[in-house]
């Protein structure tokens, strides 16, 4: 016994009377509901206005004949699938052909044999309902990616706000990214230091969609927050890594590089976790690669995250570039990668650097790949800090503000092992509203001391080392060697600050360290040369602040700020 | 005993899916078949000659009469070049075929009603 098909209305289309008679009874009596036409035309005006599951059509009728019927009724159908059968006696193939060619699904030859009939029904009812199913699936489908299409959108633009409150439009930043590149996971960043350091971070999560933007904006505050208060790379990457562990899921994690350039210390110092190399483009031509020597962020526990390094040197001109995986996984039709060496070699051709992003897309349009939205390039050139748009400044919003106080500090070798105090050091004096205006200056100069109060006092590093390439890093592993083997030393700062008349007031800075002092009035004099570079800190911390002395044998230095009655 | 004009195992199932409308659905086709005859004898072109076959020779192979629907099929198929006494002689052996078919079927009705 045949499978029942549930019941459908069928159309039945002959001229011969006797035939759709007893067609009609067959069909009746496998539980259908039947109805009936004489001809091709009242075929197709029947099936219009009763929708018929399933239609039989005679392939001889007068007036419209079977072919032109199913033709038009296929029409009328659209896209939901209205089987057809053709009522023949015709044998001959080629008029079975003819039945499939004008939109026939089968055929019933005559004399009519009710069991394959009902075989072909249930068949057919069942292809019916598969397609009714499909097209209903696809409409649900359609529906479902339109909210997801615009959840990403509004996702997009409340990222948008977060990204650019960076400065990525600062006049030495050339950057190139692709609109949607936040759903590919591709994030680029870069926002001041209080000291006028510029730091950037391009970053690539793994998957893609919401889940990839999502870790962005946490990343992203983390990065703008640590980054204004002054904290540098490692407390940054710190903080971020640990971020991400928490947060994301297991699986996921974010390939990372992150340069911090300082144009008052000609130096870059960068971190890349599991990203393709960066390079170092010197004004000379030379190319030094950045490669990754870190595990991406997200991936090991706080504990075992220690972010190390690395320090170049640059001159003004000198420019950083950084790129996501996009480039250099381009294929092309024979699968063939686009590769480190092709991008290599166009770094190598590049005369000028403005036209460094075009060189690599005329690269990849000849290399015939497929262009891809997940390619993010970032180029930094070292400039004159002075060129720099200023960074933006607090408002008064008229809270209370300490105006005298004083307090002192003293780090010891254990501390100056693992933390910079440096962030919470300003913080501090950002409570004083007066200072807010110089609070890059103040910043800078403070680092400046504190850095040479560590460096060449307590680690009695020799900063002519830094002099050239291979002095430099000589210089940078030595400090990290020292730093790491520091059992006894200290840096003691101080911070006084007094009011003067009736809204001014004087910041006065000392900082001490427990090294063997230097020859104050020798360095001096080379630094009024012009001549050293080891006398640069001096002349800078000269110019920024109020006025500088030393004593003790260049152990302690004395700052001093003020701010006036228009502060 | 078999109807020499007829298919009775055809007639049976015939019977049982019409059930009572089963004396219908036989004058239908006499008298549908009656019409069809007339056109079939009197088609003057090929196309209706071979339209009016392939038509009778549906119906009628569905109510079983075999032997008509050969005919009808040799007609059908007979090709244009064929001579005229052919197709007067296929025309006088279907017209004398039904004749038989109807009779028998009138028979099979009258037995039917008792």
């Amino acid at each position: 016994m045949l499978g029942h098909s549930p019941s459908i209305s069928v159309l039945i289309a002959d001229d011969n009377m006797t035939d759709r008679m007893l067609l009609s009874s067959i069909v009746r009596r496998q539980g259908h509901h039947v109805l009936q036409a004489g001809n091709g035309e009242e075929a197709v005006k029947v099936f219009e206005q009763m929708r018929p599951h399933i239609v039989l059509l005679d392939v001889m009728m007068p007036v419209m004949d079977g072919f032109e019927a199913a033709r038009r009724i296929k029409a009328l159908a659209g896209e939901a699938l209205v089987p057809v059968i053709f009522l023949t006696s015709m044998s001959e193939d080629e008029a079975l052909v003819r039945c499939l060619e004008a939109g026939g699904d089968d055929f019933l030859p005559k004399p009519y044999n009710q069991i394959i009939l009902a075989a072909k029904i249930h068949a057919m009812e069942r292809m019916r309902r598969l397609q009714a199913t499909v097209l209903k699936q696809r409409d649900e489908l359609a529906r479902h990616h339109g909210h997801l299409l615009n959840e990403q959108r509004v996702a997009k633009a409340v990222f948008d706000q977060v990204a650019h409150s960076g400065c990525l439009g600062a006049h030495n930043i050339r950057y190139l990214q692709s609109p949607y590149a936040l759903f590919n996971g591709d994030l680029l960043l870069a926002t001041s230091a209080p000291g006028g350091d510029l730091h950037i971070l391009l970053g690539d999560f793994t998957g893609h969609g919401l889940p990839a933007a999502v870790g962005a904006m946490p990343l992203a505050d983390v990065f703008y927050g640590m980054t204004a208060k002054g904290y540098g790379l490692a407390e940054t990457l710190r903080e971020m890594n640990a971020k991400l562990k928490r947060i994301l899921p297991p699986d996921m994690f974010c390939c990372a590089a992150l340069i911090s350039v300082s144009v008052n210390r000609r130096v870059v110092e960068v971190w890349n976790g599991g990203m393709p190399d960066g390079y170092l483009l010197r004004q000379s031509g030379e190319r030094l690669p950045i490669p990754s020597r870190a595990l991406p962020l997200g991936i090991l526990s706080p504990e075992r995250f220690e972010p190390t390094t690395q320090f170049y040197s640059v001159e003004e001109g000198d420019r950083i570039f950084l790129l996501s995986d996009g480039v250099i996984e381009t294929t092309n039709h024979d699968e063939t990668l686009f590769g480190v060496e092709r991008l290599e070699a166009v770094l190598d051709r590049n005369q000028d650097r403005d036209r460094l992003f075009e060189d690599i897309r005329e690269a990849l349009q000849g290399f015939h790949g497929e262009s891809r939205d997940d390619v993010s390039m970032v180029q930094v050139k070292v400039v004159d800090t002075a060129s720099l748009p200023p960074v933006a400044l607090a408002l008064d919003r008229g809270q209370p503000t300490p105006t005298d106080w004083s307090v002192n500090f003293e780090f010891r070798a254990q501390t100056l092992k693992r933390y910079n105090p440096l962030p919470f050091l300003l913080q501090l004096l950002q409570e004083v509203q007066g200072l807010k205006a110089q609070s890059g200056d103040l910043y800078t100069v403070l680092t400046e001391l504190y850095s040479n109060a560590l460096e060449h006092g307590v680690l009695a590093l020799d900063s002519s080392l830094k002099r050239d390439a291979a002095g430099f890093a000589q210089y940078y592993q030595w400090r990290e060697e020292r730093l790491r083997q520091l059992e006894e030393g200290y840096v003691k700062v101080g911070l006084t600050v007094q009011p003067e008349g009736r809204s001014g007031g004087r910041l006065v800075i000392t900082v001490e360290d427990s090294g063997a002092g230097f020859d104050v009035a020798s360095t001096l004099a080379r630094v009024n040369e012009g001549v050293a570079y080891s006398g640069r800190g001096m002349k800078l911390v000269k110019a920024l602040s109020h006025g500088v002395s030393w004593s003790d044998d260049g152990r302690s230095a004395r700052v001093e700020f003020a701010w006036g009655a228009e502060a | 005993m078999t109807l020499a004009h007829l298919d009775l195992a055809v007639l049976a199932a015939l019977h049982d899916i019409m059930g009572e409308d089963y004396p219908m659905l036989v004058r239908t086709y006499l008298e549908d078949s009656q019409a069809r005859l007339t056109r079939l004898l009197e088609a003057q072109d090929p196309k209706t000659l071979r339209d009016s076959a392939h038509s009778f020779k549906g119906s009628s192979s569905n109510m079983g009469a075999a032997g008509l629907a050969r005919l009808c099929c040799e007609l059908e198929h007979l090709p244009l070049a064929a001579p005229q006494a052919e197709v007067c002689a296929l025309r006088e052996q279907i017209n004398s075929e039904f004749i038989q078919v109807r009779a028998a079927f009138l028979t099979v009705l009258a037995t039917d009603a008792l």
